[in-house]
């Protein structure tokens, strides 16, 4: 029995959320009352003529720039033919052979291992209309009647085509969320899958093991969730396994994820529905980019999460650190760096901002409240663990207060009486006390008696109201005893 | 002489001079229409109420002294391909009867807010495919010359009209010759303008990379003022130019001394009409006595150009027409599943033409068609775009006949669709090349019936391609009416 190499790619739609559709002024917008947001032009009425969203267009070559791609200075926009009730026009305009970007690459993480996935484009296109069947749970073929909202028609709509680089299910799972932070990192989207704002579909095909030639592909959407993109995937994968070792051929289709089944199912190929008889749109003008636009757009890119993950590591975080704070709120993260620019440890930052920080802001989020803390209040907080002043108890307490908006972390200890006291002088005279009221347990001590010390901490701590730092005292009893 | 029978440039002047209102031009242009259209079948709307409203208005404000310009209170014809707000608008197809749309093309609102009078739509080959307006849906119209003959086409219902006296002016659209090639057959002026000069926006489209909307007048200083009403650069057109609209009236009247005329070799010859090719001859005499310098050009690519407009028009229109499909507008023809009910709607609603161009087009652009077809097609059209280019490098004009022929018999050329689509060949390369040209009638053959010389310029070369129209028609001194305009005696 020979072994089977998966060989996945990916292409990913992404609604642009630009204030306006793509090749019409209709605003772009979510779960509106359906045609209200629609025009001439993004109903296909007879005579309506497109015009090019140049905001779109730079939106595109940002995510092109963050996938490393080249900025084509001059591409074409193309007509992509097919007869479907929620294409408007019975073609969708397009880009065919010369896209807006061109190869480039995102680096990922799966199962510990670093994997570059190549981009082989991305081009930009409009969103269809959506039909909503009725009287069939959403299904065409039991639908007793169609009804169409034009809403999205003529949305601005990314297509992100990966080159077939992705060899395990969890490895496209991984490249999908990583290219959806991306996404969302940049601003330019919702990026939301149960919305439909991003959308996700798999070639999928299997290959002997160390062979180099391609396997039959085969193309899977109605994937809603990172889950079942990745269930599905690996459903697929199995599938095609089980093919080709019962003797026989994969073949090239279209399949539909079944979430509730668990396998991909195939779907009725129509024939000949793959020519799409492409050609260029004659409503529009080339797009031309001069590189001045390009070199102002990568000016504008934030820092991206590949690039973010690679920092917090050389910062000494190891990686289930640097993957849970990198997945953290945008926020919080800013208050991270923040802090750790203002000197604070970046490991105990980091812990106390995927831990403590983000329970705070969940349960505060969850209730609506406002929370409050800045960069210098952790570092403050962080410090103050450091120096002794705080407990690691009073701390979170501290904290709950920084997030509730009663001030610094200082202001708050002081407020609630949570201070730790250090001072030598002050704990000393305590010690004193205690020992000249207990001779007789230092004699214990001395005779190899540890407990005894146990005893004595707590004395020290009872005379200074438990705001002794027990460390502290710990160690200048050991000293006097000894 | 009725109100019917004058020129823009003359209407206006009553309107300003108080001869006469804008109200009595329209009920001139209707009377006209009242003894014409039952025979001729120029309009397939008229729009006798909103007219009426525009009239009145006109007159309202030029009595309160507030003058739109040259076009305010004049009645015009707009061929039905135009989107008009609340006004049928067709294509003469089955496909769209009754369709009502809901804006205006950039032109439409262009000429109501300069104060023109929209009588109605006139009649067109369905969706502007063909030569003589008989691939209408809703039946022919008829060459006011002759109503036996066909008027031209496809905008043969505002070019008749024009002829007749049941508008003062009009405008068609032009993919092919389709403006100026019934402006010959029908003794009018017709203009197609550089591609991009005149928006898009609203007319409903054909071959998008080709069509271009263009005035149909009595004489050239109408047709340039027509034009000028609606031509410049439209936010709404992507393909509409972004600079100035050639300056065309200074030099108007400058006469033919000293510009090069290029006549075409390959546009003479067998398939031309001797009486044609006489008239044609006789005006370049003229021109050349009075110090035109005639240069004989040869431009090898325009014997292909017609083949060449056969794959690309078919092509574009296979993808600007696939919107009609029943879903949401139009003709619904019903059937079990929605791909059912297109392909009935499409088969129902598109006439022959229309559809024999769909396959076309469609099998020109389909995977191992297309570099054989629509890409040598392309090809073809940028060396014919340099072949121009150049040869204006040696001359200022291009001159050839409008048509090879004078108007034909209705029926002639239903029956043989490539002798109908040599009518156009002398029309197409300006299409092709995005190229202003221009049809004048220079006279009248045996039969009575018109002849119409074409200009052609380089791209933006309007003014001296207008210079050269008015030398021709000042020189042609052409003033004959059809007999019909007369009506009622
Ligand atoms: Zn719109």
């Amino acid at each position: 029995m020979s072994t089977w190499e998966p060989v996945i790619g990916i292409e990913v739609h992404v609604e642009l959320g630009t204030a306006s559709k793509m090749f019409c002024g209709c605003p772009v917008v979510f779960g509106d009352q359906p045609n209200t947001a629609v025009c001439p032009t993004c109903l296909g009425l007879p005579g309506a003529l497109p015009v090019t969203n140049g905001t779109a267009i730079e939106w595109l070559a940002r995510i092109g720039l963050a996938l490393h791609c080249r900025i084509a200075p001059f591409s074409v926009f193309h007509r992509k033919n097919y007869f479907y009730a929620d294409v408007p026009k019975n073609y969708q305009i397009s880009q065919f052979d010369l896209p807006v970007c061109v190869d480039g690459w995102l680096d990922v993480t799966a199962d510990g291992e670093e994997i570059r996935v190549g981009i082989e484009r991305a081009h930009m296109e409009e969103d269809t209309g959506k039909s909503l069947h009725q009287g069939s749970g959403g299904r065409i073929h039991a639908a007793t009647s169609t009804l169409l909202d034009f809403n999205r028609s003529g949305v601005p709509l990314v297509e992100i085509v990966s080159r077939p680089d992705l060899r395990s299910a969890a490895q496209a799972r991984a490249y999908a969320q990583d290219l959806r932070a991306l996404v969302a990192e940049l601003g330019v989207s919702d990026a939301r899958m149960e919305e439909g704002s991003i959308r996700f579909d798999a070639n999928v095909s299997v290959r002997p093991v160390s062979t180099k030639e391609l396997g039959t592909k085969v193309e899977i959407k109605n994937m809603n969730s990172f889950r079942s993109l990745e269930r599905a995937i690996g459903s697929e994968i199995d599938r095609q396994i089980g093919v080709l070792e019962d003797g026989g051929a994969v073949i090239q289709e279209t399949r539909h994820w079944d979430e509730e089944v668990g396998a991909t199912k195939g779907m009725r190929t129509k024939e000949g529905s793959s020519d799409y008889r492409y050609f260029t749109e004659p409503d529009l003008v080339p797009l031309e980019m001069p590189a001045s636009t390009v070199e102002r757009i990568r000016t504008d890119l934030p820092e991206l999460p590949a690039d973010r993950r690679h920092r917090f590591g050389q910062l000494g975080l190891d990686s289930h650190l640097v993957n849970v704070l990198s997945g953290s709120d945008p926020d919080l993260r800013r208050v991270f760096d923040e802090a750790v620019a203002l000197g604070a440890d970046p490991v105990i930052s980091a812990n106390w901002i995927t831990g403590e920080v983000t329970a705070v802001f969940r349960r505060a989020e969850a209730s609506k409240a406002e929370v409050r803390i800045r960069g210098s209040d952790l570092a403050e907080l962080v410090m103050m663990v450091k120096q002794g002043t705080l407990s690691s108890s009073a701390a979170k307490e501290a904290l709950s207060g920084v997030m509730a908006g009663e001030g610094s972390p200082r202001e708050v200890a002081e407020a609630r009486d949570l201070v730790q006291v250090s001072d030598e002088g002050l704990i000393g005279a305590a010690i004193d006390q205690v020992l000249a009221a207990n001779a007789e347990a230092i004699e214990r001590l001395r005779g190899g008696e540890e407990k005894v010390l146990g005893f004595l901490v707590g004395q020290v701590m009872r005379a200074t109201g438990g705001k002794a730092d027990p460390k502290l005292v710990n160690a200048l009893l050991r000293q006097r005893i000894t | 002489m009725s109100l019917a029978d004058l020129t823009i440039a003359e209407a206006g002047k009553q309107l300003r001079s108080g001869q006469a209102t804008s109200v009595d031009l329209l009920e001139a242009v209707i009377e006209r229409a009242s003894f014409t259209e039952a025979q001729l079948h120029c309009y397939l709307t008229i729009d006798h109420e909103g007219a009426r409203k525009a009239a009145e208005s006109a007159d309202r404000e030029l009595a309160a002294g507030t003058d739109r310009g040259p076009l305010h209170g004049i009645p015009l014809a707009l061929k039905d391909n135009f989107c008009t707000r609340g006004m049928t608008t067709t294509c003469s197809s089955q496909i769209l009867a009754g369709y009502v749309p809901p804006y205006d093309a950039t032109v439409v609102s262009r000429l109501r807010s300069g104060g023109a009078v929209i009588v109605g739509k006139t009649n067109l080959d369905e969706f502007a495919m063909g030569s003589s307006t008989e691939n209408s849906a809703f039946g022919p119209t008829r060459n006011p010359w002759d109503p036996e003959r066909v008027p031209g086409g496809s905008s043969g219902g505002s070019a008749a009209a024009v002829a007749v006296g049941s508008a003062l002016g009009g405008f068609g659209s032009d993919t092919g010759g389709s403006i100026r090639q019934p402006a010959s057959l029908c003794g009018v002026v017709g203009f197609k303008p550089t591609y991009g000069l005149v928006s898009r926006y609203g007319l409903v489209a054909f071959a998008s990379s080709l069509d271009q909307i263009g005035p149909l007048a009595r004489n050239v200083g109408d047709a340039l003022t027509l034009f000028e009403a609606v031509a410049g650069h439209d936010p709404l057109d992507s393909t509409s130019y972004p600079g100035p609209v050639p300056e065309m009236r200074s030099d108007l009247e400058a006469g033919p001394k000293g510009i090069r005329v290029g006549v075409v070799t390959e546009l003479s010859g067998e398939g031309y009409e001797p009486a044609v090719s006489t008239a044609m001859a006789e005006m370049l005499n003229r021109l050349a006595a009075d110090g035109a310098e005639l240069v004989e050009v040869s431009l090898p690519t325009f014997e292909l150009a017609l083949s060449c407009y056969y794959l690309i028009a078919p092509a574009e229109a296979s993808a600007n027409l696939a919107r009609f499909d029943g879903v949401r507008y139009g003709l619904r023809v019903d059937g079990e599943t929605v791909e059912e009910m297109m392909a009935r709607t499409r088969a129902e609603g598109f006439g022959p033409e229309v559809i024999r161009r769909i396959l076309l087009g469609t099998y020109s652009l389909s995977a191992g068609y297309y570099d054989a077809f629509y890409g040598q097609a392309n090809r073809l059209r940028t060396k014919l775009i340099r072949e121009i280019a150049e040869v204006h490098e040696r001359v200022d004009v291009l001159v050839s006949p409008t048509s090879p022929t004078v108007a034909f018999e209705l029926g002639a050329k239903t029956q043989d669709p490539l002798a109908m689509y040599l009518s156009d060949v002398c029309t197409i390369p300006a299409d092709l090349a995005g190229t202003p040209a221009i049809s004048v009638p220079v006279g009248l053959d045996h039969q009575g019936l018109p002849i119409g010389l074409q200009v052609m310029a380089p791209a933006l070369g309007e003014a001296v391609m207008f210079r050269m129209a008015r030398a021709v028609e000042e020189r042609a001194g052409f003033t004959a009416r059809p007999a019909m305009a007369g009506l009622p005696t």
